[in-house]
């Protein structure tokens, strides 16, 4: 029964995955990826295939309910399901629940099907730490490992004979008692940071941003789920870079030219003064619509990146997200230049919808 | 997967005692075998409609993903399910408490009673179980000779359809077998001189044959002829019926279509009755729980799953809360004798409320009740202003300019037409082949019966590629798009719509 159906799961799967029946792709409904609200949580996809029907236009129909309320007052959530609809299962819904990061970044891995990270270089930071996994006969009360010594006590009255089984006392006397103790372990941690940098200019409208919060947001859930110590630090720039805390980096409204160099030089600071590539992985992130300053501050971030950046991070990631007003030309200028470079990681991303995929180009390298 | 086991010996004793409250309270069903199932198994189960095996397809995938996600991430989980079939198969979720097992076992007694007494499921197959084993062999050998893709695209598109059937046919013959002459077909041959008439003698001519009834005959014969020659003569509701027996298909391709119709008019009645059915349940499982199953240290846990299965929320109807409400209502009127000609012209509001004739019909009354109707007549005959008023029905709608739904509507001569509107034909459109020689070069012509609510074009347009795809030719629907009567068309390449003057 199992057997059977795992096939149509797998063969769901593979639809949903387009690796078979294109032609069902358009009635696949697309559940909002993400919704974060709060810590942790978030809205899961559950793609459902409508096969099409002669069925009403519910826009154009009305439903019955019951509840308070009077003519006119909204009935709050979209009705899932119209009271006529009796035989059917109840409606699709994005549901939302409440998950760990871990279980989210397990999930994710699973949907973009993303290889696990593997930290680079062999040096890793030692730390020391203390498992009470053993047993002494010497220690502080505190301690006292009671069952064993209950039952050291026992195996001595059995030995000696004076354990009466009709009348089960055991009385430990001072050698019988055992003492909890440690054991050092070594652990090897690997720290990581991630430099999420974005450009604030007039040209990144609130729809850039969106993806842009979008997008860090589970590369951040990913990184997270890889590294014990993630440290995350966030850049804006316009003309000049500065670095800000989470929260201004998603609001920040600046306006006027760029000069994407500011933040790559802050960013190669940051780096240089703060994290020693060789305990750390690194992490760069770079968000723009592709529109800088001068052909010559072009020049200067490709210095930059060659010299100061790529040297020593994992991964630089620059996404290019599509604006209006933006030329999108830093994406081929900087193509040109590290074209067959694997530190190096180009995504174009046009919309909402172009997130996952985005997501997959970063980190479908497993770097 | 574990095998499914049958009860405990504790839930069996809990079983014997609800089976004999159930008789005692006078439900008549059929033997029921539960089986307790882990929830896996529980979700794969439900995936296949409660049926063990059926026909390999992916939407079957596609509903257990939906069932273990909402299970894992605990929004929701299945705790019962019971088959309509002789004997009935009903399972239990094995991590249910005990005082859940009770409350289900109770609500299961109850949908069998109903199953086996209502009449709208009189003529559902019984050993359905083995004719889906059937189903599912017969396409699983269509896949081994033509191939996984082409079989499951074929399904796609009857599965397109499966809802143009009639849901009334099992119960009126509307396709007539071809009719040959009555007089031919009872008279012995030799008697017969033509079409209407029968040998006489001359003189007696006149007598056996009286000329009015020649001519009728006549007039019957000339209106049959002229109806032969529309295909179908009257048009069909039976949709997936006219294309299994006309439509150009492979030996194979009628089988699955056959197959697909054959389990819609199986599922056919649980839809029909989803208020009452549920209702019929809950009403059990509440009143043989509290009067006589629950146990004192049960009873907070009980409360909650009770209400927890009869919440409402705005947006929907919940059938469970719908039906009970209703049969308690009816069972209340039935006591105090709070129906009939005198109780509704007393038109003293607080004489009403008073109203009570100690007739004590009640429980007589919600079982004829569960025999005859179905949801639409049931809300038809037993909705009142009164009942609607307490608990607050009201309608909604889209509200095109905020963008939100609405209450629109809440007097009850309306709420009632609406939600009447919205059972018929299970809230779907009505549709009917109507010729099956459009414009006389073969196209498919079908009509929907508007009502005022449009179809959904772009659905409209794909389902017609999928009909297209079995007919071989143009497929057309005659419907009204923005109060405008219209031909919608599709050729094998492009759509097209036609005004209709």
């Amino acid at each position: 029964m199992v057997e059977r159906i795992e096939k149509d799961l797998a063969r769901f799967k593979n639809i949903v995955k387009g690796k078979i029946r294109q032609n069902l792709k358009k009635y696949m409904s697309t559940g909002e990826m993400i919704g974060k609200k709060g810590k942790d949580l978030v809205s899961i996809p559950m793609p459902q295939i409508e096969i099409p029907h002669f069925k009403f236009d519910e826009k154009k129909g009305k439903g019955v309910g019951q509840g308070d309320g009077d003519v006119g007052d909204p009935i709050g959530s979209d009705p899932d399901e119209g009271s006529g609809k009796a035989g059917d299962q109840e409606g699709q819904h994005t549901i939302e629940v409440e998950l760990t990061i871990e279980e989210l970044a397990e999930i994710m891995g699973e949907e973009l099907e993303l290889p696990r990270i593997k930290p680079k270089g062999t040096s890793r930071i030692d730390t020391e730490k203390h498992k009470y996994s053993g047993i002494s006969t010497a220690g502080p009360d505190s301690l006292r490992h009671f069952k064993r010594t209950f039952k050291e006590a026992l195996k001595r009255q059995i030995s000696l004979g004076n354990y009466n089984k009709d009348n089960p006392v055991i009385i430990p006397v001072k050698p019988d008692t055992r003492y909890r103790t440690w054991k050092q372990v070594i652990k090897q941690e690997t720290n990581a940071v991630v430099i999420f940098m974005m450009d604030v200019s007039g040209s990144m409208e609130e729809q850039q941003k969106e993806v842009v919060r979008i997008e860090t947001f589970w590369i951040d859930t990913w990184l997270q789920a890889h590294y014990k110590n993630l440290k995350t630090r966030y850049i804006v720039h316009d003309t000049v870079a500065k670095e800000v805390d989470r929260e201004t980096f998603f609001k920040l409204k600046e306006s006027g030219g760029t000069i994407i160099s500011s933040a790559y030089r802050l960013c190669a600071d940051m780096i240089k003064t703060e994290y020693n590539p060789d305990e750390w992985n690194i992490y760069p992130f770079h968000f723009s619509d592709g529109d800088n300053w001068s052909d010559r501050d072009n020049q200067e971030c490709m210095n930059i990146l060659e010299k100061e950046l790529l040297p020593f991070v994992n991964v630089f990631c620059y996404g290019q997200v599509e604006s209006r007003y933006g030329s999108g030309r830093f994406l081929r200028e900087i193509e040109k230049v590290f074209k067959e470079d694997e530190r190096l990681i180009t995504s174009q991303i046009e919309n909402k919808e172009a997130i996952l995929k985005s997501i997959k180009d970063f980190l479908g390298k497993g770097k | 997967m574990t095998k499914p086991t049958g009860l405990t010996p504790e839930l069996e004793s809990q079983r014997k005692k609800i089976e004999k409250y159930a008789h005692d309270f006078g439900l008549d069903f059929f033997e029921v075998i539960f089986e307790v199932l882990d929830f896996e198994t529980i979700n794969e189960i439900a995936s296949y409609g409660g049926f063990p095996t059926r026909y390999p397809h992916w939407r079957f995938g596609m509903e257990y993903d939906r069932l273990s996600k909402s299970y894992s991430y605990g929004l929701h989980k299945i705790y019962e399910m019971v088959i309509n079939t002789d004997p009935c198969y009903a399972y239990l979720l094995a991590e249910n408490h005990l005082v859940d097992q009770k409350l289900v076992m109770a609500h299961v007694y109850g949908h069998c009673d109903f199953f086996k007494n209502n009449y709208w499921f009189s003529k559902t197959d019984r050993k359905m179980m083995d004719k889906m084993a059937n189903h599912s062999t017969k396409v699983r050998k269509y896949i081994e000779r033509y191939g996984e893709d082409s079989v499951e695209n074929f399904l796609d598109t009857c599965l397109s359809l499966e809802n143009l059937i009639d849901y009334y046919s099992p119960f009126i013959t509307r396709i007539k077998e071809r009719e040959r002459s009555s007089l031919r077909h009872e008279l012995p041959e030799e008697l017969v001189v033509d079409d209407f008439k029968i040998k006489s003698k001359p003189y007696m001519d006149k007598y056996i044959n009286p000329k009015e009834y020649v001519e009728k005959k006549r007039l019957e014969k000339e209106k049959e002829k002229e109806q032969n020659k529309k295909f179908p003569p009257e048009p069909q509701r039976d949709v997936l019926h006219f294309l299994i027996q006309n439509a150009p298909l492979e030996d194979w391709e009628a089988s699955i279509l056959s197959i697909v119709r054959d389990e819609s008019y199986y599922f056919a009645p649980q839809g029909q009755t989803k208020i009452m059915n549920e209702g019929w349940a809950s009403y059990w499982h509440s009143t043989i729980m509290t009067q006589k199953a629950v146990d004192g240290s049960e009873i907070i846990d009980f409360a909650d799953h009770h209400s927890g299965t009869l919440a409402t929320s705005p947006g929907s109807l919940n059938p469970y809360k719908l039906g009970i409400e209703l049969y308690r209502d009816i069972e209340d009127r039935w006591n105090k004798g709070k129906f009939g000609k005198e109780y509704d012209e007393c038109d003293n509001y607080a004489e009403k409320r008073k109203w009570d004739k100690n007739l004590g019909e009640g429980r007589k009354k919600i079982f004829e009740v569960r025999k005859v109707h179905n949801d639409i007549t049931f809300i038809d005959e037993f909705l009142t202003e009164d009942f609607c008023h307490q608990h607050k029905m009201f309608i909604y709608a889209y509200n095109r300019y905020k963008g939100v739904y609405e209450i629109t509507d809440k007097k009850f001569s309306e709420v009632k037409r609406q939600l009447l509107f919205n059972l018929t034909n299970f809230g779907q459109p009505i549709i009917y082949v109507e010729d099956g020689n459009f414009e006389n070069k073969g196209e498919l012509l079908l009509y929907h019966k508007h009502e005022g609510v449009d179809l959904k074009t772009d659905y409209a347009k794909d389902t017609l590629e999928n009909l297209f795809k079995i007919w071989k030719r143009p497929t057309n629907i005659k419907t009204f798009v923005d109060q405008e009567p219209k031909i919608l068309r599709y050729d094998g390449q492009t759509h097209s719509s036609k005004s209709m003057k």
